[in-house]
This record gives C-alpha cells, sequence and structure tokens, in this order.
C-alpha cells in the first residue's frame, strides 16, 4: 500500500532526464536508438498513472496477504485474543507449544500426512497418466472423467466418503457381502487418518495426472523407440526412459503435494469432526491453528505463533525439495 | 456404480473387432493391450467416478427404501426427488446456493478485473517501482493462506466486514498467482501490433482493451473458471469468517447439514448432489480450460 502512494510521483513522466525511450511500452529495440516519435510522444503523457493499472491488485495483496502476514509475526509474540489487545510477552507462546501436547499430535499427523499422501499422489497420477496417454477411442472421455474429484469442493468428496466408509455405508456393505467384518473407519483414530489420506490422494489424483500427461507429452519418442529396439520391456522402460524424463515433474509434485498435506485441514475436519476425532488424536496443525484462533475467546497470539510453525514448516519444505531436485542434477 | 459400467463397457468390444487399431506412430496395438488398458480405465473409472454415483442415488431414494443393505443396493428402487424438497425445509440450501454464487461472481469479476490491470501493468508499462510492484505478488504467492488466515480474521474484524458475503470475497479477490498468470500472458504477445497501435496514437487504456486484452482471452478465461471454482468450493476461509447461519455458503452450509443431522444421509446427499451439479455442469462445458489451467498453475507454483 505504502509503496503505491511513495511512487505515484514518478508517475508525469516527461521530465525524466534518462534519456531512455519513455514510452509505456516496453521497447525492444537497441537502448541507443532514439526515440522515432517526438510528436506521438506529447499525446502520450495522458494522466493514466500505471500505478492506476496495479493499484486494486497491489491494494488487495498488501491489505489481506502482506498485512495479515506482518501482523501474524507481530501476533506470534503476544498474549492478544480476539477481543482483547495483546502485550508483548516475548518467546513465551512458543516456550507453551513445546509443552502442548496437542500441538505435538498436530505435528505429528501432518508430518504423517506429508509421508502418507505424497509418495502416493507422486507415482500413481503418473501410472494414470500412462494409461490415458495413448489416444484410444473414448479416452477424452476418461481423462475428463478421472478429473471430476477435483473439480468438486473438498466438504462435497470428504461427505460423499463420510458416507461411503460410514458403518453401515457402502464400503462396508461390500465388505461384508464378500465375507469379511465390518470396520470401523471412521471410529479408530489411526484408520480415520488413513482414510482422510485416501480422500486427499483420490481427489488429487486427476490433478497430477493432468500435469504429468503434459510432461510426458514431451518425453522424446525415441528414448523408448531405442529402448524397446535394445530389448527392453514395458517396466524396464518406464523406469529407464520415462521417469528420468518425467523426474523434475516428479519433483515439482512432490513439492506440491507435500505443502498440501502439510495443510491439511477439511478433510479430516470432516471425517474426524471438529475436535478432530476421539481425543482430538487426528487433529492436524491447521485445525489446531483454526481451533485455538477463532471465536470470540480465540486466542489469537497463540494461533499466530503455530501458523509460524506452519509457515516455517512449509518453507523449508519447498527448500529441501527444490534441493534434492538439484543434487540429483549433479 | 453399475450405471457407469454398464455405458462404456460397450466400448472394449468395437476396437477389438477392429484390429487396425493404430498409435500415434502407425504401430497396431495389440488386441490384448486394449482389453487390458479398457478394463484399467474401467475399473479407475468406478473408483472415480462411483461414488458420485452412489451419492446421487442414495440421494434418490425414498424414505422408505433400506439404504444399508447389504448387499448394496446400486440403483433406487422408486427413485423420487423428495430428499430434495427436504433438505430445503431443513436448512436453507437455495439461500446457501444464491450466498455461494453471489461470491463466486463476484469473485470472478474481481479477480479477472484485478489481475488483467496489474498484469498489464507488471508487463507492458514502464514506470519506476515495477520489479518491486512484481516482487509484491510474488511474494504474497508464497504465502501459505492457511499460515496467515488467523491475521486475516481479525483485519476483518478491524474493517467490520467478519461475518459478512464481502469479507469472504475480499483477501482472494485478486489472487497474486492471477496476476502473475496475466502478467505471464501479456509478456508472450508480440509487441509489434501494440507499438502500431501506439503510433496511430491509440492510449493505454485503448491499447489494453482494445488490443492487449482480447489477445489473452484463453488466460483470462482460465482465470474465471479457477476463480469460480475457487470461490464455490471454499471451505476453510468461509468458515472461519461467517459465523450467522443466513449467510452461510452451500460448502459452510453442507458442514453444517452434517453436523446436525449426521444421522439422514439421503439429506446430506441431496445436499452434496445440489453442491457439486453447477461445477460437474460447468466443467462438461469448459474442459479445456481447465486442463489448461493445471499446465499453468502447476508451472507457475
Amino acid at each position: 500500500m505504502s509503496a503505491s502512494t511513495v511512487s505515484r510521483t514518478p508517475a508525469p513522466r516527461p521530465a525524466r532526464p534518462t534519456g531512455r525511450r519513455p514510452a509505456w511500452l516496453r521497447g525492444r529495440r537497441p537502448a541507443g536508438r532514439p526515440d522515432a516519435r517526438p510528436a506521438v510522444r506529447v499525446r502520450r503523457q495522458l494522466p493514466t498513472s500505471p500505478w492506476l493499472f496495479a493499484a486494486p491488485g497491489l491494494l488487495v495483496t498488501a491489505a489481506f496477504v502482506l498485512y495479515p502476514f506482518l501482523s501474524t509475526v507481530v501476533n506470534a509474540f503476544t498474549d492478544r485474543r480476539t477481543l482483547v489487545p495483546g502485550r508483548f510477552v516475548g518467546l513465551a507462546n512458543f516456550r507453551e507449544l513445546l509443552h502442548d501436547d496437542m500441538f505435538w499430535i498436530g505435528l505429528r499427523n501432518s508430518v504423517l500426512y506429508i509421508a502418507g499422501v505424497v509418495p502416493a499422489l507422486v507415482i500413481l497420477p503418473l501410472l494414470l497418466a500412462l494409461l490415458v496417454q495413448k489416444n484410444i477411442p473414448g479416452i477424452a472421455f476418461f481423462r475428463s472423467a478421472f478429473y471430476t474429484p477435483v473439480v468438486a469442493s473438498i466438504v462435497v468428496v470428504g461427505l460423499i466418503w463420510v458416507w461411503l466408509l460410514d458403518e453401515r455405508g457402502l464400503v462396508n456393505s461390500l465388505l461384508e457381502t464378500i465375507g469379511l467384518g465390518r470396520v470401523g473407519f471412521l471410529s479408530d483414530q489411526w484408520l480415520l487418518l488413513i482414510s482422510a489420506m485416501t480422500v486427499t490422494v483420490w481427489k488429487g489424483l486427476g490433478y497430477y495426472m493432468i500435469v504429468y500427461l503434459a510432461a510426458l507429452a514431451n518425453v522424446p519418442r525415441e528414448l523408448h523407440e531405442a529402448a524397446a529396439v535394445d530389448g527392453a520391456g514395458a517396466v524396464r522402460r518406464f523406469l529407464t526412459v520415462t521417469v528420468p524424463a518425467v523426474r523434475s515433474t516428479m519433483v515439482l509434485v512432490a513439492a506440491l503435494s507435500s505443502v498440501a498435506a502439510f495443510k491439511v485441514f477439511s478433510e479430516v475436519y470432516l471425517m474426524a469432526g471438529p475436535s478432530g476425532g476421539p481425543a482430538g488424536e487426528d487433529t492436524t496443525l491447521v485445525m489446531l491453528v483454526q481451533r485455538t484462533g477463532t471465536g470470540l475467546s480465540g486466542r489469537v497470539g497463540y494461533a499466530s505463533a503455530i501458523s509460524l510453525v506452519v509457515f516455517v514448516v512449509t518453507v523449508v519444505l519447498m527448500l529441501l525439495v527444490l534441493r534434492a531436485d538439484r543434487k540429483e542434477d549433479a | 456404480m453399475s450405471t457407469t459400467a454398464d455405458t462404456p463397457a460397450a466400448k472394449p468390444a468395437a476396437p477389438a473387432r477392429k484390429p487396425r487399431l493404430t498409435d500415434e506412430h502407425g504401430r497396431r496395438i495389440p488386441v490384448w493391450e486394449l482389453v487390458l488398458r479398457y478394463a484399467l480405465l474401467l475399473a479407475v473409472l468406478a473408483l472415480t467416478v462411483g461414488p458420485f454415483l452412489w451419492q446421487l442415488s442414495t440421494s434418490l431414494k425414498g424414505p422408505t427404501e433400506d439404504i444399508f443393505s447389504s448387499p448394496p443396493k446400486f440403483l433406487p428402487g422408486h427413485p423420487t426427488l423428495h430428499n430434495y424438497a427436504r433438505v430445503s425445509d431443513t436448512i436453507p440450501v437455495w439461500d446457501y446456493a444464491l450466498n455461494s454464487l453471489k461470491v463466486a461472481a463476484a469473485n470472478v469479476v474481481t479477480n479477472c478485473v484485478g489481475s488483467a490491470l496489474a498484469g498489464y501493468a507488471l508487463a507492458r508499462l514502464r514506470y519506476r517501482g515495477r520489479g518491486a510492484a512484481t516482487l509484491v505478488f510474488v511474494l504474497a504467492m508464497l504465502v501459505p493462506a492457511e499460515g496467515i488466515i488467523i491475521a486475516q480474521f481479525t483485519t476483518m474484524r478491524e474493517l467490520g466486514l467478519n461475518n459478512t458475503l464481502v469479507g469472504v470475497v475480499l483477501p482472494g479477490s485478486v489472487a497474486a498467482l492471477n496476476v502473475l498468470l496475466m502478467r505471464n500472458a501479456f509478456r508472450n504477445l508480440p509487441y509489434e501490433v501494440e507499438e502500431a497501435a501506439y503510433v496511430d496514437g491509440a492510449d493505454v487504456w485503448q491499447r489494453f482493451c482494445r488490443i492487449a486484452l482480447p489477445s489473452v482471452k484463453g488466460t483470462l478465461a482460465v482465470v474465471a473458471i479457477f476463480a469460480f471454482m475457487g470461490a464455490w468450493d471454499d471451505f476453510l476461509w468461509p468458515l472461519i469468517v461467517l459465523s450467522d447461519p443466513s449467510k452461510f455458503t452451500l460448502t459452510i452450509g453442507l458442514n453444517y447439514l452434517h453436523g446436525t443431522f449426521a444421522g439422514d444421509e439421503r439429506l446430506v446427499a441431496a445436499g452434496t448432489v445440489i453442491a457439486v451439479a453447477p461445477l460437474i455442469a460447468l466443467f462438461a462445458c469448459l474442459q479445456r480450460f481447465f486442463f489448461r489451467g493445471v499446465g499453468e498453475g502447476a508451472v507457475k507454483g
């Protein structure tokens, strides 16, 4: 926000003595070439500031992303509550975190979520992309159908699966029909977490399938043919040709899905309930943020401290994945 | 699920009868491979679309029909729309749908206008501070929404906009990702046309509206679709900012319905069908923009 007010001044630009082309267009000509259109240039100095173009975007971003980010950082060191302005408390929130069982449960579940979801989301969509890559009749229909879960709201998806995995739901009916007993998918702490991971993977498959399809289109056909001539079977070709060719996409998918998995909220919230399942054992970090920081008695300061942990872990995850990528390159 | 299997099941037979089917390099695909491929495709189809159809089937089952039977009954014996009438007696589901529509429509307009303008400023206009402005959007894109949601909530309270639909729309009204997408789209346009217009005396607004904007319609459509989908599907933020049940959006209303009337699966099923149907229709009509958006978004992210 401040940027736009400060920089409004240089907007009437004729006075700029830089000697460079003052045109609105970013020129691609050699810099030394004098502007060939002095007459038009005079007409160009209309009071339309470029900042007017950027202003809506900058205002929204500054007010609802950057300012909240800064205030999250500040609030994390205060005891602010929803209705009570905070005082500076130093590291007290973070010290409290260390002794807060719920925080460790949340951290554990969010990390487990990465471990459970990311490998599946890196590998399964790649296999799916290979399945729908070949142009056989009706393939466009299958591609679209596989994408449908991506389009649906996570709330819809969550509720569909709550019903499917219900004690008396479809999955248990089928299990009973084939002679296996009913399973309490949504009542056991660990089964619940695994069920939620399954839902996340199910909803993400189509999205990453499309990402992989784009990458597969760029794999040179000759590589496959050469490998086939050398007598490599389908599995061998997959491992020696396809995987190396789409490796950077796999890293991208790993990065995107691990960040998303760590911040999981809706699936677990819908399947385990707002309090996070039996004794809150299925709470994730973002659920804890939501539960702690909202409402009239919300502990904004403490929730901000947890948010900051979420933020730092997210950044570290991105860096780790990107570094892994670079190392493999070397 | 049986309904899914029925329609495309006819397909594997057809190519098997035409053994001339070839891949993109003119090689024949062996019949056994085709059969295997279609078998796998149908299995995945059952897994991805089946749950939606099961939900639809549940929503059409009457109050006397057993929805818990084992083995399960995939098709409703006497299909009825009774549950859809009941769900609107239980929660104001059509009001919620209208709220969702308002939020989604507003999100589309603000994102299209805001990101096109800002994207043009970042890509084509020349001014001091452009690098800084770009940096603002790049940084904003890196901040995880979940990490600042509490501060966004307190910001909304400070502005007196919590518990309003305006408050639901505002934080995502000009998403940084969209601004950068539009910037890239504008940057990829050739300069010559705009330069010609410049020589002809077109001012910056004319160049923006008449020349640049029509050339990036595709990206603009992607922004619009993802803005609509994002707002329609969003859950965490409306859950935090809305507390008054009369202002709920569909997703929050469904969560409420599920929490309050958890016993009645037919009702919840009808509610979820209402929530998902518009998006599936939209997707069916505009698929290529959805797929294109995945490509651009993933490369960006």
